[in-house]
């Protein structure tokens, strides 16, 4: 952890970044793209990797990772493990990584009701079937937290977090600070 | 043996119940069993007429019901089979029996048959462990279970024979008493305590209590709270009225000395009753009966009858003016938790078995808010010795802290289970060799919430200084894994929590999740980390004693024996805290696929 | 009786070294608020008979722990209150909790006046940390006014109290055992609707997290007024400490 701030901190190359939504709404990556004019000094010390704002499929080598979202299917523990294999600080940002959140509301609805009502039941859907496609991701029973399918280092609070926590945060990981969570920004929501 | 009814005028039927036990509040409880043995669950319909004829809040009624384990609140069948879960049933193969059980009847665990006639599920402890596998059917225990005894009950539920006329030799339960000392050897005269203490003359009571201080007698239930001080503290707490209790819900798994007192000392105890009853002045006292044992409470009812045509309860005990005291037998119905004192009162006034806060203890507060003390079923045996004996003769034996003997439970891995009473200060070692067990590794001393000694520490003692316990010794032999009996321990305590305080309440539940997914070979070291944690968040932040215990088996396992889980640990640092894989069944059976990408590592 | 300055001083604790007298009857946590020393506590509420489930509260007096708002206050307690080892074990209370229920702050119409989340802010609980357990809860919604959602239930029995003991209507209990316990309403049929409970009642004022919500109330207090917004947790119930004294009864 402290060698992997320290990698990050290191001033000879830019320090590399990927990020992802999972099962979140982009909310938390529409945040970070809010720390407006300050995105021209964060592109100055970072460079980006796999993220929804590069057409870069697989996250590479990087020395953070950032994860929205939580685990809803396959595919995102997929996305998870290759972020959490190549990334040396993992950061899940947002309550939907954190806790489940929103998402998880389904989680106390049987799945096999879940495809039913979308789509068997829902209007229009008569004469459909479940669809069985390889490449639609397989839903999991329920949405999981970030936090209990990889080891995650630090969560950043907020549904989203505002983009001055994310802004403070990160300048304090690029430069290789331990990252001050202050309780007076701390919120759930 | 009662019958569940099929049909028959229930409104009426309740109205009995509630009639015959005065419709009086504290005797919820009772009134919630007998309903339960007459419909065989306890109904939405049947609790709002309770609370009518009780005069009580509804939700009180129901919030009652539905604390104890043996009183469903939807329908368990006209014959419910429940197989003990004690960790020596296991051994004995309790779970590969109920697998056959519920294959010969079409039987889901857990679930009521369609035609509503059976259900079999787990419970707790049965206090059988020397004779297991056992169970309850319809309340009633069922020892030395095999595939023989199954397949015969599964055809007598077949041929819907009624549990009153099953074979009895199903039933039978014995004391398997295998070493007897100062209390088990002696031959008993019923009225003699009685008559010693008052052959002392008007200082008696006193001379008694001085008897008792001069014994140096602990509590026989676990936390050895000295006698003489307990009965003293509620001597002198003023009340309207005293209650002396004697404690038979003997929940600790593997323990079970008090059933054979119960079945063949009650005199000793119920007159170690009547002595208290005389040195604190209560004029009633209880014995709370666990349901598990509620077969002997018939038993145990003559008995009373003939002490009370004997003049040993009743009016004018022994022929002493004023001197007036009786014992009402309470059952329980399955809730661990009512073994501790303040929650076993509670149970008595027919609410949720909850741990009071305290202080104030109920030496000075308790029944009814009046001076009470509650002890065990030994405690009181213990106590007509005394009476008879003196206090000196009962000291005489022993250690330093811990005066007079003990009677074991002994169970698990050795050739002659039963009852053994001990001088206090006995080492491990010599009981395991009285016992035949020749191949001893570990024993869990004092149940569950006790301590779990590894072979290097056979040289430890039985008291109240070293090894404390109420009376459970369960020996598990070279081979055993210790990791499935702690899994069986935290199960427990995840399933007798009482659900009052978070630390308890999550906790047992969170260490039950986290020893699962270590038995599953997907533990790593940060797991072990996070069972110290919760084990200290239990010890140190849990409102009664079962929480702060709840950990013990986990932390001790941890401690002494690395091998039991060591090897299953992964070797990465963390795992997911669930089976991926697993986590995708549901949705491949739904969608019917089994393509490389419906499938995911356990690592992702 | 309550912490009015009439009550008579019986003697004097510490608390952090702090000295702080105390009444005849007066429990650990009644003089701190008093005193105007925060401890912890979310099924506290000074204006009920105290309860002690959600050990929070939890303070180390003379070495041993204690559960402040049922022990009683007696003279020379050395309790130690706000230290660390006492706050990480109350956060870990505060994240069991959040794990044992489905706490979804961002669709909870109590987020920002929700103590247990306040709770979460004041202890700096960054992550569950706990695996969820994501159990199946009821939401009824028959009451005309009021609506219950039993997934945010922390089982504090404030609620059960107040009816109890305030409005003399018991309309709320808890039955089950272990993490099964669980809220109920005094009706055959399981529905607050088919209760007598008002929204005026004081039941329904008091849960302190989104439990028990009052029907179109919901949202009206906008973003960065709420309670919470404005306050932190110690300065709220240090504040109702204040006003209603340890009057309980």
């Amino acid at each position: 952890m402290n060698e992997a701030r320290a990698a990050a901190a290191g001033v000879s190359r830019k320090i590399r970044i990927a990020t992802c939504s999972l099962a979140g709404c982009f909310g938390c990556h529409t945040s970070l793209l809010d720390i407006d004019e300050r995105l021209i000094d964060l592109l100055g010390m970072v460079e980006f990797d796999r993220t929804p704002f590069t057409d870069i499929k697989h996250c590479g080598p990087c020395d953070i990772g950032i994860v929205e979202g939580g685990v809803s299917n396959a595919e995102n523990a997929r996305v998870l493990g290759e972020f959490r294999k190549n990334c040396k600080v993992l950061v899940a940002i947002g309550p939907c990584a954190i806790t489940g959140n929103v998402p998880a509301l389904r989680n106390d609805i049987s799945l096999w009701d879940c495809f039913q009502e979308i789509y068997l039941y829902e209007a229009g859907a008569e004469g459909r079937q479940i669809p069985n496609d390889p490449e639609l991701p397989l839903p999991f029973d329920k949405v999981y937290p970030v936090g209990e399918v990889v080891k995650v280092d630090y969560f950043l609070n907020g549904c989203p977090p505002s983009p001055d926590v994310i802004w403070k945060f990160l300048v304090d990981l690029i430069q290789g600070r331990e990252p001050e969570l202050d309780r007076e920004s701390l919120r759930y929501d | 043996m009662s019958e569940v009814h099929d049909s028959g005028d229930i409104g009426q039927s309740l109205a009995y119940i509630c009639e015959k036990h005065d419709r009086e509040p504290r005797r919820l409880l009772q009134i919630l069993i007998d309903v339960q043995e007459s419909c065989g669950f306890v109904s939405s319909e049947a609790i709002t007429v309770i609370a009518q004829s009780l005069g009580l809040p509804r939700v009180q009624v129901e919030g009652a019901a539905g604390f104890y384990s043996f009183l469903p609140l939807a329908p368990a069948g006209r014959y419910r089979v429940l197989f003990s879960d004690d960790v020596t049933d296991r051994m004995l193969g309790s779970q590969e029996l109920m697998r056959h059980f519920c294959n010969r009847l079409w039987l889901e665990p857990g679930k009521v048959s369609e035609d509503q006639a059976a259900s079999a599920d787990f419970t707790s402890c049965t206090g059988m462990c020397d004779q297991g596998p056992a169970g309850l059917v319809n309340g009633w225990p069922v020892t030395r279970l095999n595939r023989e005894r199954i397949d015969l009950i599964a055809d007598l539920i077949l041929d819907r024979v009624p549990v009153s006329h099953w074979p009895p030799m199903l039933f039978q339960v014995d004391d398997n008493i295998r070493r007897t000392g100062m209390l088990l050897g002696e031959a008993f005269e019923p009225g003699s305590a009685i008559r010693a203490l008052r052959a002392r003359g008007p200082g008696g009571p006193e001379a008694m209590m001085a008897e008792l201080k001069t014994s140096r007698l602990r509590g026989r239930g676990g936390a050895g709270y000295s006698t003489a001080d307990k009965w003293a503290h509620c001597r002198e707490s003023p009340g309207t009225a005293r209650y002396i209790v004697c404690n038979a819900d003997e929940g600790e798994p593997g323990t079970f000395k008090d059933r054979v007192l119960l079945n063949s000392y009650a005199d000793l105890v119920f007159e170690g009753m009547t002595v208290g009853a005389r040195l604190m002045g209560c004029a009633k006292g209880f014995l709370y009966l666990r349901g598990e044992y509620r077969y002997l409470r018939e038993k145990l009812e003559r008995i009373l009858a003939r002490r009370r045509g004997e003049g040993l309860l009743g009016t004018g005990i022994a022929g002493e003016a004023g001197f007036d005291f009786d014992i009402e037998i309470h059952l329980g119905a399955g809730a661990y938790i009512c073994g501790e004192e303040s929650a076993l009162i509670e149970s008595l006034e027919g609410r949720r078995g909850r741990p009071r806060n305290r202080p104030p203890f109920p030496a000075a507060h308790g029944y009814l808010d009046q001076p009470t003390v509650v002890n065990n079923v030994e405690t009181l045996a213990f106590v007509s010795m005394i009476a008879l004996d003196g206090g000196k003769h009962f000291a005489g034996t022993g250690t330093g802290e811990s005066s007079g003997s003990k009677i074991l439970s002994i169970s698990g891995d050795c050739a002659r289970p039963g009852i053994y009473e001990y001088p206090f200060g006995t080492p491990v070692q010599e009981i395991l060799d009285d016992c035949g067990a020749e191949e001893a590794y570990a024993v869990q001393v004092g149940g569950p919430s006790g301590v779990l000694v590894s072979w290097k520490e056979f040289g430890r003692r039985i008291s109240f200084e070293d090894l404390p316990t109420a009376g459970a010794f369960t020996i598990f032999g070279r081979g055993r894994d210790i990791l499935q009996a702690v899994q069986n321990y935290v199960h427990f305590f995840a399933h007798e929590s009482c659900g009052f305080c978070t630390p308890c309440r999550v906790g047992t539940q969170l260490q039950k999740k986290i020893v699962e997914k270590i038995a599953g070979g997907h533990g790593t070291a940060s797991d072990l980390e996070e069972l110290k944690h919760l084990g200290h968040l239990m010890r140190t932040m849990s409102h009664c004693g079962l929480g702060h215990t709840a950990p013990n088996a986990v932390l001790d396992m941890l401690e002494k024996f690395p091998g039991a889980y060591e090897q299953k640990l992964g070797s990465l640092s963390f795992e997911p805290a669930f089976d991926l894989d697993a986590a995708l069944e549901t949705a491949r059976r739904i969608t019917g696929r089994d393509d490389p990408w419906a499938h995911l590592p356990r690592q992702p | 009786m309550g912490a009015s300055a009439a009550a008579a001083i019986a003697g004097t604790i510490t608390i952090d070294g702090k000295t702080v007298p105390f009444a005849e009857g007066q429990t650990i946590m009644d003089a701190a608020l008093a005193a105007g020393v925060y401890i912890p506590h979310l099924c506290h509420n000074p204006e009920f008979k105290p309860h002690g489930s959600c050990k929070l509260c939890v303070v180390s007096v003379n070495g041993r722990n204690m559960t402040a708002c049922t022990m009683p206050a007696s003279a020379n307690m050395v309790v130690a209150n706000d230290v660390p080892e006492l706050n990480e074990d109350r956060k870990a209370l505060v994240q069991m909790l959040f794990v044992e229920g489905n706490h979804i702050c961002p669709a909870c119409e109590a987020s920002g006046n929700c103590q247990l989340q306040a709770a979460g802010y004041h202890l700096g609980m960054q992550d569950p940390h706990f695996t969820h357990f994501y159990p199946p809860r009821r939401v009824d919604a028959s009451h005309p006014d009021i609506f219950l959602d039993l997934n945010r239930c922390i089982l504090c029995e404030l609620c059960v109290r107040a009816s109890r003991d305030i409005d003399g209507k018991n309309v709320f209990g808890i039955s089950g055992r272990g993490m099964g316990a669980h809220l109920i309403v005094n009706s055959e049929s399981g529905r607050l609707g088919d209760t007598n409970m008002a929204v005026t009642d004081k039941a329904a004022q008091v849960c302190p997290t989104g439990a028990i919500l009052i029907k179109r109330k919901g949202y009206t207090i906008p973003i960065g007024q709420r309670t919470f917004d404005r306050q932190t947790l110690s300065q709220f119930q240090l504040e109702r400490g204040k006003r209603t004294g340890s009057g309980h009864e």
